[in-house]
């Protein structure tokens, strides 16, 4: 056992009665450094405020036109020492990359470099005003046209439209350029195809732009069923969304081919570049038909998570795709000016479908991306890539032995591994082994995605870990695994150590508790 | 390369366990036409901290910083002090390197605070239920728009002419694409918003009435008529607020009768950062509508042993369920930026935020004065909490305001680069003043209007 603790001490195992506790109570609920936090509004007081502000002068004139708030909003406040706590606190209740391996499929939680922060912070990017006069940003603008050169040349396409706020916005961006590129022919399609791996985005996206969504079935071997997708092509289907390394954290080998033929027949191809982490600087999607790719840049390249957001999702764009790129764009001018098209100047950008967004897209992502493309470099990012299908490639191979592997047989996985639950014992689940890993110190992997596969482990380590954290991550899969093999009922209520024991969902949604009452 | 661990030993080892001789062996499904033969060309090689951080620092020094020089821009994004701590808690790992709650026995941090924050803005807004936040504010205008037709299953919407023109351009721009009518308009440039052209524009198709407030001219109107004309009709009122500190020291758009509120949380904690990532609140007056709600919950349950936990909830609203039948294609909120506004309101409190918004109100009164008073230069409002409009005697605003910049003063936004080629608002200046301004700054800005109005070309 590559154990962490050396000294191989292990918490007993032993439960109480109810099967529930271990160890005496305590009086206060806390668990020495588990502790528990009441909400704000049970610990906050409404004439209590944490900031140093003149106080409320009646006399003052007002202008309000009438409409001066007379009722209390109903917030509390909390000084700043109290603040301080109330929320470090709440923060150890969370797992994060910082505290440990988190191989969360096709979610690419990779270490987030520091000096990113660093340079986001600097005043020079982080106070300043979107609206400012552009001759006073110009650093700024000479940011996103710099991450926008970056992005093109990784890909290998001619333009790149850097407004939208996330990935889902991103697939939205292209999706709506297919359909205004179309419009513009007169071409009236109503269909876009998308695999059954796709990430739920995209059916969801291509809905909201009034197609109608077909699936694709996948081939045994986990990739697009080619023949299927040829047969279905004709004049009414206007683009294939098809995810490059898929879901299934395979390679799509026939991409060029499937490319070829959707061109053929008049319509477009969208990549969801949510996986472009595996081959960035190893193959440009411009090499393999694309016409349009978002790009995540909190997943390859390396901004925070931020427990949710905020994304940042750039896409790049093909010759016949870019004229309809939406408002505003970054340009240099002969004098090496860089400047801004809006909506005063849109002439210069052709037929735009429109505007996203308020501003310019997600500055502050693009500062931090900019800084670690920077610090890679063209050699780095290839091994950014490489490192992350190798890690990824090891635990397939020392887990396949134990562990239902669907496409093992496929070849070499890319950035992920899959898994399924075949073979599980007493009724054992999916869900049982994620909340048994929690117990052992681990994120679990992610579960149910793609849909695939029945009980589906989608395994992520991306290229920031290190060998023995690996591998002690694979020992401490492997035990968990054998316990759901086993049919180890004590699996079903993990987890036992983590803040909370399962949570009860189906409640939370019938009786919906949105909001603090009291 | 500092951030990445495996040694060539390690390589071999892996490669060895997996059965490879080389790693291009794993990328053996790239088709041949598509394989690189080395780091891609025309992109530098791998850099230090210390170079990386002087290129970025250089980048960064062209800019003119806000905090450097008089200030007054804000037309949806406003400069407010943040207090220290809120950054240095957002950037602990706990929360900053967190993934979406998805397992909820490990994210409780973040799912507590989402509970707060959710708390929070619904109580600003005078609404029962608050989401966990979107893109920005102008993303949640037109989920605002998208939801009022699912609701009314009408699909014409009605723009208010004094709504952010980013705002209307954005749901402009959906709506060509989901087929749904938008009724827009041009803003007047008077001292009160013209409510009854509105309101006479509102018919039975209607699904909802979109007005901001304060508004893009920084004008504040009782909202009342309108949503009892718009529910006259069977529509909603959409209220979009791109200034919560306003809601310090105004009356709530719940209390009006507003059935969805939205806006732009960034003047809470995130910053300008030159437009993003900002905050997207989202907001329902009324409990019933909440299945309609685009973007993720998170509500109150409890766990196994009884304990009071939270969890993202109603998920069956969701594109990863529902596919091509969701609410919204929506996948993330803007999490870090909704605990960077918590952290912010919590710090200040009701009495804070009052507090907050006098003060605002005080310098910009003061402001509005003080710029009256300068030759050729008038006030259009009669009302209007921290941001105001100048009307500049048939000067062109845009350059003014170029001009300024060249005197070391950030003057404003023209409503020229809002509204390009309409000639009827070339000449108007939008001014907010926060906190953050000082009487120093207000005087400074009045010298430089005065001397730039008297040096421009007529």
């Amino acid at each position: 056992m590559n154990a962490p603790n050396k000294s191989g001490w292990k918490p007993a195992m032993e439960l109480s009665e109810d099967g529930m506790h271990n160890g005496p109570a305590t009086t206060t609920g806390n668990r020495a450094l588990m502790l528990e936090e009441p909400l704000l509004f049970e610990i906050g007081r409404k004439d209590v405020t944490g900031v140093d502000l003149p106080p409320l002068d009646p006399a003052a004139p007002s202008r309000l036109g009438g409409l001066a708030r007379s009722e209390p909003i109903g917030l509390v406040g909390l000084t700043e020492p109290e603040t301080v706590r109330h929320y470090t606190r709440l923060s150890r209740q969370n797992y994060g990359i910082d505290l440990g391996f988190f191989p969360l499929g096709s979610c690419t939680m990779k270490h987030n470099p520091r000096l990113n922060e660093k340079v986001a912070r600097l005043p020079g990017f982080a106070d300043i005003h979107p609206l400012a006069p552009q001759s006073t940003v110009q650093g700024a603008l000479e940011v996103v046209h710099q991450l926008g050169h970056w992005l093109c040349t990784l890909t290998g396409m001619p333009a790149v439209a850097m407004s939208p706020k996330a990935g889902a916005h991103g697939e939205l961006c292209g999706i709506l350029a297919i359909r205004a590129a179309h419009e513009a022919r007169g071409d009236a399609r109503e269909v876009v195809l998308v695999p059954e791996s796709a990430h739920g985005t995209n059916p969801a996206t291509a809905a909201f732009a009034n197609y109608r969504v077909e699936d694709i079935p996948a081939t045994p071997e986990g990739r697009v069923d080619v023949a299927a997708l040829k047969a279905r092509l004709g004049p009414d289907v206007a683009a294939v969304m098809i995810t490059n390394p898929n879901t299934c954290g395979l390679f799509e080998k026939d991409f060029r081919e499937i490319a070829d033929a959707v061109h053929a027949a008049g319509g477009y191809v969208y990549c969801d570049g949510a996986n472009f982490n595996a081959i960035v600087g190893k193959v440009r999607p411009g090499d393999l038909g694309v016409d349009a790719m978002h790009i995540n840049l909190h997943k390859t390249f390396s901004t925070p998570h931020g427990g949710g957001g905020p994304g940042s999702g750039p896409v790049v764009l093909s010759e016949a795709l870019a004229p309809y790129a939406p408002l505003p764009f970054v340009r240099k001018n002969d004098a090496g000016e860089f400047y801004l098209v809006e909506e005063e100047n849109r002439e210069e950008r052709g037929p735009t479908f429109g505007r996203m967004t308020a501003f310019h897209g997600q500055m502050g992502m693009f500062t931090r991306a900019l800084t670690y493309m920077l610090s890679h470099g063209a050699d780095g990012l290839k091994q950014v890539a490489e490192d992350a299908v190798l890690n990824a490639n090891y635990i397939l191979r020392s887990m396949e032995d134990i562990l239902h592997a669907p496409f093992a047989d496929s070849g070499p996985c890319m950035h992920e591994a899959l898994f399924g639950d075949k073979d599980f014992g007493g009724g054992l689940s999916t869900l049982d082994v994620a909340k048994g890993l929690i117990d052992e110190g681990y994120h679990p992997m992610t579960v149910y995605f793609p849909l695939v596969v029945h009980g589906a482990m989608l395994v992520e380590p991306t290229e920031t870990e290190s060998k023995a954290a690996i591998d002690q991550f694979i020992t401490a899969f492997r035990a968990v695994v054998e316990r759901a093999l086993a049919g180890d009922e004590a699996l079903k209520q993990a987890p036992y150590y983590a803040p909370r024991r399962r949570l009860d969902e189906t409640a939370a949604a019938r009786k919906p508790k949105l909001a603090y009452e009291g | 390369m500092r951030y990445l661990p495996l040694t060539d030993t390690d390589r071999q080892a892996m490669l060895a366990k997996i059965g490879a001789a080389t790693v291009d062996d794993l990328f053996v499904d790239v088709p041949e036409v598509a394989r690189l033969d080395g780091p891609i060309r025309g992109l530098p090689m791998h850099a230090g901290e210390m170079a990386v951080e002087r290129h970025m620092k250089a980048l960064a020094a062209k800019n003119m910083a806000a905090g450097d020089v008089p200030f007054f821009l804000g037309a949806g994004a406003y400069r407010h002090h943040v207090p220290a701590s809120v950054d240095t808690i957002i950037q602990r790992g706990e929360f900053l390197t967190a993934y979406t709650p998805y397992q909820p026995e490990i994210a409780q941090g973040t799912l507590q605070m989402l509970f707060e924050f959710q708390t929070q803005v619904a109580r600003l807004y005078g609404c029962a239920v608050a989401n966990a936040s979107l893109y920005d504010g102008s993303t949640a205008c037109w989920e605002a728009v998208a939801m009022a037709t699912r609701v009314t299953r009408r699909s014409r919407a009605v723009l208010s002419g004094a709504l952010h023109p980013h705002y209307a351009e954005v749901v402009k721009t959906m709506a060509k694409f989901t087929g749904d009518t938008i009724a827009d308009a041009m803003p007047a440039i008077t001292a009160e918003p013209d409510l009854g052209g509105l309101i006479a524009r509102i018919d039975d198709d209607t699904a909802c009435v979109v007005v901001q407030y304060p508004d893009i001219l920084g004008r504040i109107s009782d909202l009342t008529p309108v949503a009892e004309a718009a529910h006259a009709r069977g529509a909603l009122l959409v209220v979009v607020n791109t200034e919560p500190v306003a809601l310090g020291a105004c009356k709530s758009p719940g209390e009006m009768g507003a059935d969805i509120v939205v806006g732009e949380g960034q003047s809470l904690g995130v910053g300008l950062q030159f437009g993003g990532p900002y905050l997207g609140l989202f907001a329902v007056r009324d409990p019933k509508h909440v299945r309609q709600m685009p973007g993720r919950l998170c509500g109150e349950t409890t766990d196994a042993e009884g304990k009071r936990g939270f969890v993202l909830t109603l998920s069956t609203r969701e594109q990863h369920i529902r596919r091509e039948k969701a609410t919204s294609n929506i996948c993330t909120n803007s999490g870090l930026c909704a605990l960077a506004f918590s952290v912010h309101m919590t710090l200040l409190g009701e009495r804070g935020l009052r507090e907050l918004a006098a003060e605002n109100h005080r310098l910009a009164c003061l402001a509005a004065d003080r710029l009256a008073n300068v030759p050729g230069v008038e006030v259009l409002n009669n009302s209007f909490f921290n941001e105001f409009t100048l009307m500049l005697g048939g000067k062109p605003a845009r350059e003014i305001v170029r001009d300024l910049a060249d005197r070391g003063v950030l003057g404003g936004v023209s409503l020229g680069r809002l509204y390009p080629g309409v000639a009827a608002l070339e000449h108007a200046l939008l001014v907010a003043v926060t906190e953050t301004t000082t009487e120093d700054d207000i005087e400074r800005l009045a010298c430089e209007l005065e001397a730039s109005i008297k040096e421009s070309v007529q």
